[in-house]
């Protein structure tokens, strides 16, 4: 792999397109943040020149306090939070549930459903979204308020249609497909029942599986934007992302427009850095098909 | 070997294991999916006073119609003579006056122009039943054709600079895969501002790179630059998820063929094209698929930069299919929008499947 070099520092010139490459994707966040802490005047003219990247001139926080005077901000966080860890959560359940049976149980209609489940892979959620509006907008619910009709602007409509999905299902079929099948018939024999070896002999062993789903159904679910879109048309129920479209009502103030990005981007960035080993295995795992 | 007792519980409680996940997607994926095909073929309406009724491939018609009119020039009645207008050039027919009410062509009816060219003295114009529709599978075309490769290179161009052995690399893999876990929604709206023809970063980048010799654009308000710069900013957001597949795939590669050729005295080049590359087949169709199948459904961008415009330059099929399915209530237009939708998807990565598998013999 090495390279002969006659200069002082071999490898020192192999990081300039390195970090050429990395500034380019780390500028516009940074831009982000920096701009976030600049009054909207000062932020429009900076951005002329490389104090746009820079923490100078007049800091503040004061378009974070412009910006919850001006929406709901920490209502919209609750929703993003409760929504998405409400989802993934189920999905995790229901998923890794399904897959154990799938994997590890006979039962007549196994193979057949199995199938049908994972080939509904190829269906994106922009393909349905439409027919799963005029759906939801039909469906029974049982709440504190009694009986309704109808899922628009609620939890469970953002909430119970991606509790289960084919990727999660696909991901811990694989993982299990690979344990020992000897560790389920130990435990037969000791008179264990499927629900018990569901819960205490795989699970525990389905840490990595189980975190690689977890991420991609958090990112997947904390970055929705069409679905909530669609059905949340009462400010109540929106998740952050809906909740953008406070910031752009006539004159666009651009300083609070880049806190709120900021508010609802950096925690996820955090998590991303702290994690960031099992944040990429995730994304491989699901490239190791063929 | 199991009992006769255990397999009764291994089934019912198979059945019930898999009955939640099983309803989920039963009722929230495939049902929808399917109902989308039935709506396709009726007039379905969010809400309507109406009965729904089956109005067959209607829809498809509404959307999909095309025809080519030719243009003749105008003769004079008496002498038929070609006219010719004050400054000289032919004078032609209105589109308009052989696609409204004229009952010699009733299947263009309703039609409008889409483009058109000089043939001679004559003008042939291509004419669409929805001209908005079918810029927007136009455009999601180009983004796809030029994402797929564009996106899929540049991820391996990535993945090979990762690959490096040097102290410090997994710093470049965290930082170039970090805009993935950015929403579009969030990177849409900050593009915006870069993007922006007064005061945007990237002309006042461009503008000191070129020492003020770059004039600015509105990279957004220009149809020709509106749809290049959603697809750049695109390929910024997504090209790291794409990174780290084919780094996966790059790490498959046994270490031992690299040593073989470099005993055999291949250069990088070879190396790559001889180890690499071929080693690389299977994440190379994986990676073409999925960066298909996610660019076909581009939404989110458009939905927040420009809206569809402007004058449609940025127009895609899902956000036409929201549009009608959505904003205007018209469930049947939309779903027949979603059909359409899918079986491109679905042709598209058969094609691109065989294709791949072609050239491995």
């Amino acid at each position: 792999m090495s390279t002969p070099t006659t200069s002082l520092k071999p490898s020192a010139w192999r990081y300039v397109p390195l970090v050429l490459v990395a500034l380019i994707f780390v500028f516009p966040l940074e831009f982000m943040i920096m701009s976030s802490l600049k009054p909207s005047e000062q932020l429009l003219a900076d951005s002329n020149s490389f104090r746009a990247f820079l923490p100078v001139g007049d800091i503040s926080l004061n378009n974070y306090v412009a910006a919850f005077a001006r929406a709901p901000v920490a209502l919209f966080l609750f929703n993003s939070v409760f929504i998405t860890a409400t989802t993934v959560a189920l999905a995790l359940f229901f998923c890794s549930v399904a897959a154990f049976s799938f994997v590890f149980l006979q039962w007549r209609g196994r193979d057949t459903i199995m199938t049908v489940l994972l080939t509904t892979l190829v269906i994106p959620i922009e393909i349905i979204a439409v027919p799963l509006l005029l759906l939801v907008n039909q469906l029974p619910w049982v709440g504190l308020h009694g009986f309704s009709t109808g899922w628009l602007n609620s939890y469970q409509v953002q909430i119970i249609p991606f509790s289960a999905d084919a990727l999660t299902v696909y991901l811990f079929v694989q993982y299990f497909k690979d344990l020992p099948k000897e560790l389920i018939e130990a435990a037969r024999i000791e008179g264990a029942s499927w629900w018990q070896i569901y819960y205490k002999v795989i699970m525990p062993l389905a840490g990595p599986v189980t975190a690689t789903a977890a991420i991609l159904k958090f990112l997947a679910m904390y970055n929705q934007f069409l679905w909530p879109l669609m059905v949340t048309q009462a400010e109540e129920y929106r998740p952050v992302m809906v909740g953008l479209q406070y910031f752009f009502q006539l004159n666009i103030a651009w300083g609070e427009v880049m806190a709120y990005l900021t508010l609802i981007t950096v925690p996820v960035l955090i998590f991303y850095l702290l994690l960031q080993r099992a944040f990429i295995a995730s994304i491989a795992s699901t490239g190791i098909k063929g | 070997m199991q009992s006769g007792k255990k397999n009764q519980n291994s089934e019912a409680t198979g059945w019930l294991m898999a009955f939640p996940a099983t309803a989920i997607i039963g009722l929230f994926i495939i049902v929808p999916f399917l109902l989308g095909f039935y709506f396709a073929f009726t007039n379905q309406r969010f809400i309507s006073p109406n009965p729904t009724e089956y109005v067959g491939t209607s829809n498809f018609h509404q959307l999909l119609d095309l025809g080519v009119l030719t243009l003749e020039p105008e003769r004079d009645t008496a002498t038929q003579e070609i006219k010719k207008d004050a400054a000289g050039a032919l004078t032609y027919p209105t589109v308009r006056s052989l696609t409204r009410n004229n009952p010699d062509m009733p299947y263009f009816n309703g039609m409008r122009e889409w483009f058109s060219w000089h043939s001679g003295d004559n003008i042939k114009v291509v004419v669409a039943r929805d001209v908005v529709f079918m810029k927007a599978i136009v455009n999601t075309f180009i983004f796809v054709l030029v994402v797929a490769p564009l996106q899929g290179g540049i991820a391996l161009l990535l993945a090979l600079m990762i690959n490096q052995k040097l102290p410090g690399i997994n710093f470049f893999r965290t930082i170039y895969f970090m805009p993935v876990v950015v929403s579009i929604v969030v990177v849409s709206l900050l593009w915006r501002f870069i993007y922006s023809g007064d005061n945007g970063l990237l002309n006042a980048l461009l503008g000191f790179f070129t020492f003020g010799a770059f004039k600015p654009v509105d990279w957004l308000g220009n149809p020709a630059t509106a749809l290049p710069s959603i697809i750049a900013m695109s390929i910024w957001q997504a090209v790291g998820f794409h990174m780290v597949i084919w780094l996966s795939g790059l790490q498959t590669i046994p270490v031992s063929l690299y040593e073989a050729s470099d005993i055999e005295g291949a250069t990088s080049w070879q190396k790559f094209r001889f180890v690499t590359w071929p080693g690389l087949r299977n994440t190379a169709i994986l990676v073409l698929v999925v960066i298909t199948m996610q660019a076909f459904t581009l939404f989110s961008q458009v939905a927040v930069m420009t809206q569809g415009g402007p004058v449609d330059s940025t127009q895609t099929i899902v956000f036409q299919a929201v549009q009608r399915g959505y904003a205007k209530q018209d469930i049947a237009t939309g779903s027949a929008i979603s059909v359409i939708l899918f079986a491109l998807v679905i042709t598209i990565s058969l094609i691109q499947r065989y294709l791949t598998r072609e050239s491995n013999t």
